[in-house]
C-alpha cells in the first residue's frame, strides 16, 4: 500500500484552565504518490495542526497516519517540510543549508555535491551558494528552503504557507517553480495556503477545511496545476472554470467566517 | 564654589561650540539626513557628531589643565591661581596704658613645594614693631604680631584693627592678599587668597599624572611593575570568567533543555543573579581569605550567573521551526544540538560574555580595593591613603582604558565569530 493515508485523525488540545479545544475531528484522507494537494480554510480551522501531525511533530489524540504502509510515529527525513519563514540556518552558507540533510545522514561530499549543485541551478541560486542566508532576499530564502527540502529526497513534501510572506511578483515566480519541481520530481506535496488563487493554481486536489472542530468541508479535483506546468499562470487565471471555482470557494469561506463571527458574538 | 564655576564654564563651552559649529561653520549640509523632512524621533538620523566628540574631550582636558595650572595649557587660559609672593597688611594694637600703635606685617607666601625664610624687615618706630613670616600657598598661618612688640601680652597687647578696619576675636578682615582672621584668643591668622585653581592633592595637573605614569611604568609601585599590577587584574578577570563560562554555559544549556534542571537551578540562578558580586566580597573573604583563591571565586561567581542565563536564553530562543526543519531533514538529537541549538545560542552567549567581562572587570577592581597585594585596584587604594592623587587618577584612567578595550575586543570577536547575530 503506497501513498499517504490519514485515518480518522482527531486532535484535542487541553487548555490550562481545564477545558479543551477540538482542533481536528475525524479527518480521513488518502494521497497517491505524486499527488499535489492544496489545503485552504479560514484561520483556526486546523490546517497547520494537520500538517504538524503529518510531519510527526504532534501525535494525534485519535487515528493514525501511514506512509507507504508503515505508521508515522515522529518526524523523519521521508517527510520534508518547507516553512513559511525563519527555518533556515543563518549560521550556514546557502550550500551548507541545502546539503544539510545529506550531511546529517553522514554522506560524503562526493555523493551529494552533484545533486546539491543541480538543485542550486534549478532554483537559480548557483551564484549565491557561498553567501550567508541573511544576505538573501525573502524570495531567495524560500528557494533555499525548497532546495534544502528536495536535496534530502523525501517522499512527501509538506509546505506550510511557504509563499505567504512574499510579494505578488516573486510569489508568482515561486508558484511556477513549485509546479515545475512537482512535475520533475514526482513528489507527493501537501501545500497549505490562505490564498484561494494559490490553492487553485497549486492544487491537483483542493481541500477546503471548516473550523471548530477542524474538518474536511469539501474537496475539488482541478485541472489547473497540470495546465500550469507548461503555461503562463496568468493565462490560467483567465480560464472560465478558474473564476467560477474561485467565487464558489471564496463564498464558502466567507460563510464560514460569518458563522464564526456570529458564534463569537452569541457567546459574548 | 569652584565647582559651580567649572560647571558654568563647561556649559558655556558646550553651548558656544554648538552655536559656532552647527550654526556658523557647517552651513547647509547635503547628505541623506539633510534631505529627510522627519529627523526628530528618527533614530537613524541621529549619528554621533565627530566634531562634538573631539571638542568634548578637548574641553575636559582644557578645564582640567586650566583649573590645575597645567603647563600644557597656555597661561592666559588658566583660572586665577593662589596668591604667591609678599603680602602685606597693617595692624593696630592697643596696650593697657591706652596707647595705640601700628605696624606692618610682611608675609612671604611661597609654593608649598619650596622652603622659604621670612623676609628681613625694618622693625620701624613705636612700640609695635614690624613683623615678617612665611605661609604656604593654599595654607594658613598664625601670625604672632605681639612677639617682637615692646608691649607684649603681659601688658595687655590687643590687636584692634587690621588695615584700619576694626577686628575682634572671631572676626575677620579681607585684604588684597587674602583673609586676616582673629582667633578666639586674639591671635591673627592669615589665609592667603586661594584663587580658583585646585591644589595638586585634590586634583593634580595632567602633566603630573603623565609623569607618574612614566615613573611607575619604569620603576613600579609597591614592589610590582605597572604591568604586573594591571596584568594581575586582567589575569584574575580572565581566569574567573573562564571558570564562570566553563560551568555557566553547560548549566544554562541544561536549564534550557531539561525541565528538571530548569526547575532545580532556576530559583538559585534567579536569586543569585541580582545579588551584586560586591556584596559577596565579605563572605568570600571569610571563606577563602584575601588571597588569589578568594578573588577567583568571586569573579567566578560574578560570571557564572550571567553566563548561565545567557546560555539558557540562547537555547530557549531557538525558533521551533528551525528544530522542526532539522528533524524533518533527518537530524538526530545530538546533531540538532551540535548544528542548530549551539550555533543558535552563540549570539546570546556572546552578549552574555560581554556583560560578564564588564562586570568581572568592575568586580576585580573593587575586590582589590578591599584587600590585595598587587592589582590595579590595590594600586589606587594604596595611593589614596598617601594622598597620591596623581596615582589614583592615573589608575582610574588606566582601568577605564582597559575596560573599554575589553568591550571593544568582545564586540570585534562578536562581529567576526557570530556575523549572523540579530539577522535570524
Amino acid at each position: 500500500m503506497s501513498g499517504l493515508a490519514l485515518n480518522n485523525i482527531s486532535m484535542r488540545f487541553d487548555l490550562p484552565n481545564g477545558g479543551s479545544v477540538q482542533a481536528l475531528k475525524d479527518v480521513t484522507l488518502n494521497l497517491a504518490p505524486g499527488e499535489l494537494m492544496s489545503v485552504l480554510g479560514p484561520s483556526g480551522c486546523g490546517k497547520t495542526t494537520l500538517l504538524n501531525i503529518v510531519a510527526g511533530f504532534l501525535a494525534p489524540t485519535e487515528g493514525e497516519i501511514t506512509l507507504n504502509g508503515h505508521r508515522v510515529l515522529g518526524p523523519d527525513a521521508e517527510r520534508g517540510m518547507v516553512f513559511q519563514q525563519g527555518a533556515l540556518f543563518e549560521w550556514m552558507s546557502v550550500r551548507d543549508n541545502v546539503s544539510f540533510g545529506p550531511r546529517m545522514k553522514g554522506q560524503r561530499e562526493s555523493k551529494w555535491a552533484g545533486n546539491v549543485d543541480h538543485l542550486l541551478d534549478v532554483v537559480g541560486l548557483q551564484d549565491f551558494k557561498e553567501k550567508a542566508i541573511y544576505e538573501l532576499s525573502g524570495g531567495m530564502q524560500q528557494r533555499v528552503a525548497l532546495a534544502r527540502c528536495l536535496a534530502n529526497d523525501p517522499d512527501v513534501i509538506l509546505m506550510d504557507e511557504p509563499l505567504g510572506a512574499l510579494d505578488a511578483l516573486t510569489r508568482e515566480k515561486m508558484q511556477s517553480l513549485v509546479l515545475k519541481l512537482w512535475k520533475e520530481t514526482g513528489k507527493t506535496i501537501i501545500l497549505i495556503t490562505h490564498s484561494v488563487e494559490e490553492a487553485l493554481l497549486l492544487g491537483e486536489r483542493l481541500l477546503v477545511m471548516a473550523p471548530r472542530p477542524g474538518r474536511i468541508h469539501k474537496e475539488y479535483r482541478l485541472p489547473f496545476a497540470d495546465m500550469g506546468v507548461n503555461a503562463d499562470l496568468r493565462e490560467i487565471k483567465k480560464h472560465p472554470d478558474y473564476a467560477s471555482t474561485r467565487e464558489e470557494i471564496l463564498g464558502m469561506i466567507w460563510d464560514m467566517e460569518e458563522e464564526i463571527m456570529g458564534r463569537t458574538e452569541a457567546a459574548q | 564654589m569652584t565647582g559651580l564655576i567649572i560647571l558654568a564654564v563647561y556649559i558655556a563651552i558646550f553651548a558656544g561650540s554648538y552655536f559656532i559649529i552647527m550654526r556658523l561653520l557647517s552651513g547647509r549640509r547635503s547628505d541623506f539626513t539633510s534631505l529627510k523632512t522627519v529627523t526628530f524621533g528618527d533614530e537613524s538620523a541621529v549619528v554621533s557628531n565627530r566634531a562634538a566628540s573631539v571638542i568634548s574631550i578637548v574641553t575636559i582636558f582644557l578645564i582640567w589643565g586650566a583649573f590645575t595650572g597645567s603647563k600644557w595649557v597656555p597661561g592666559f587660559l588658566h583660572a586665577p591661581g593662589p596668591f604667591v609672593g609678599e603680602a602685606q597688611f597693617e595692624y593696630t594694637a592697643r596696650a593697657d596704658d591706652g596707647t595705640e600703635d601700628s605696624a606692618t606685617v610682611t608675609v612671604l607666601v611661597h609654593p608649598i613645594s619650596e622652603e622659604a625664610t621670612a623676609p628681613e624687615v625694618d622693625p620701624g618706630d613705636g612700640w609695635a614693631k614690624n613683623d615678617s613670616d612665611t605661609v604656604g600657598a593654599w595654607r594658613s598661618g598664625l601670625i604672632r604680631v605681639d612677639r617682637n612688640d615692646e608691649k607684649g601680652r603681659d601688658q595687655g597687647h590687643t590687636v584692634i584693627a587690621v588695615n584700619g578696619e576694626p577686628i575682634a576675636p572671631g572676626g575677620e578682615v579681607n585684604t588684597r592678599f587674602g583673609r586676616v582672621g582673629m582667633s578666639q584668643k586674639g591671635t591673627l591668622n592669615f589665609v592667603p587668597a586661594k584663587g580658583l585653581q585646585m591644589e595638586a592633592i585634590w586634583l593634580p595637573p595632567p602633566e603630573a599624572v603623565v609623569k607618574r605614569l612614566v615613573d611607575i611604568a619604569s620603576e613600579g609601585y609597591r614592589g610590582f611593575t605597572l604591568w604586573e599590577h594591571l596584568g594581575m587584574s586582567l589575569y584574575r578577570v580572565l581566569l574567573g570568567f573562564f571558570f564562570g563560562a566553563l560551568v555557566g554555559v553547560p548549566l544554562g544549556y541544561a536549564m534550557g533543555l531539561s525541565d528538571w534542571f530548569r526547575g532545580w537551578f532556576d530559583p538559585i540562578v534567579e536569586f543569585m543573579r541580582p545579588v551584586p558580586p560586591l556584596a559577596l566580597i565579605p563572605l568570600v573573604i571569610i571563606w577563602a581569605g584575601i588571597g588569589e583563591n578568594g578573588k577567583i571565586i568571586l569573579l567566578f561567581l560574578a560570571a557564572l550567573w550571567i553566563m548561565a542565563i545567557a546560555a539558557r536564553s540562547g537555547v530557549s530562543g531557538v525558533r521551533i521551526s528551525k528544530v522542526h526543519a532539522a528533524y524533518s531533514l533527518g537530524a538526530s538529537k545530538w546533531q540538532i544540538m551540535r548544528h542548530v541549538i549551539v550555533p543558535n545560542s552563540l549570539p546570546d552567549i556572546f552578549t552574555g560574555a560581554r556583560v560578564a567581562m564588564g562586570v568581572c572587570w568592575g568586580t576585580v577592581v573593587a575586590a582589590e580595593l578591599v584587600a590585595a597585594e598587587v592589582g590595579a585596584g590595590m594600586m589606587i587604594m594604596a595611593a589614596s591613603k598617601f594622598q597620591q592623587t596623581d596615582i589614583v587618577l592615573m589608575g582610574i584612567i588606566l582601568i577605564g582604558i582597559i575596560g573599554f578595550g575589553i568591550d571593544m575586543l568582545m564586540r570585534w570577536a562578536e562581529r567576526v565569530l557570530v556575523p549572523w547575530k540579530g539577522k535570524g
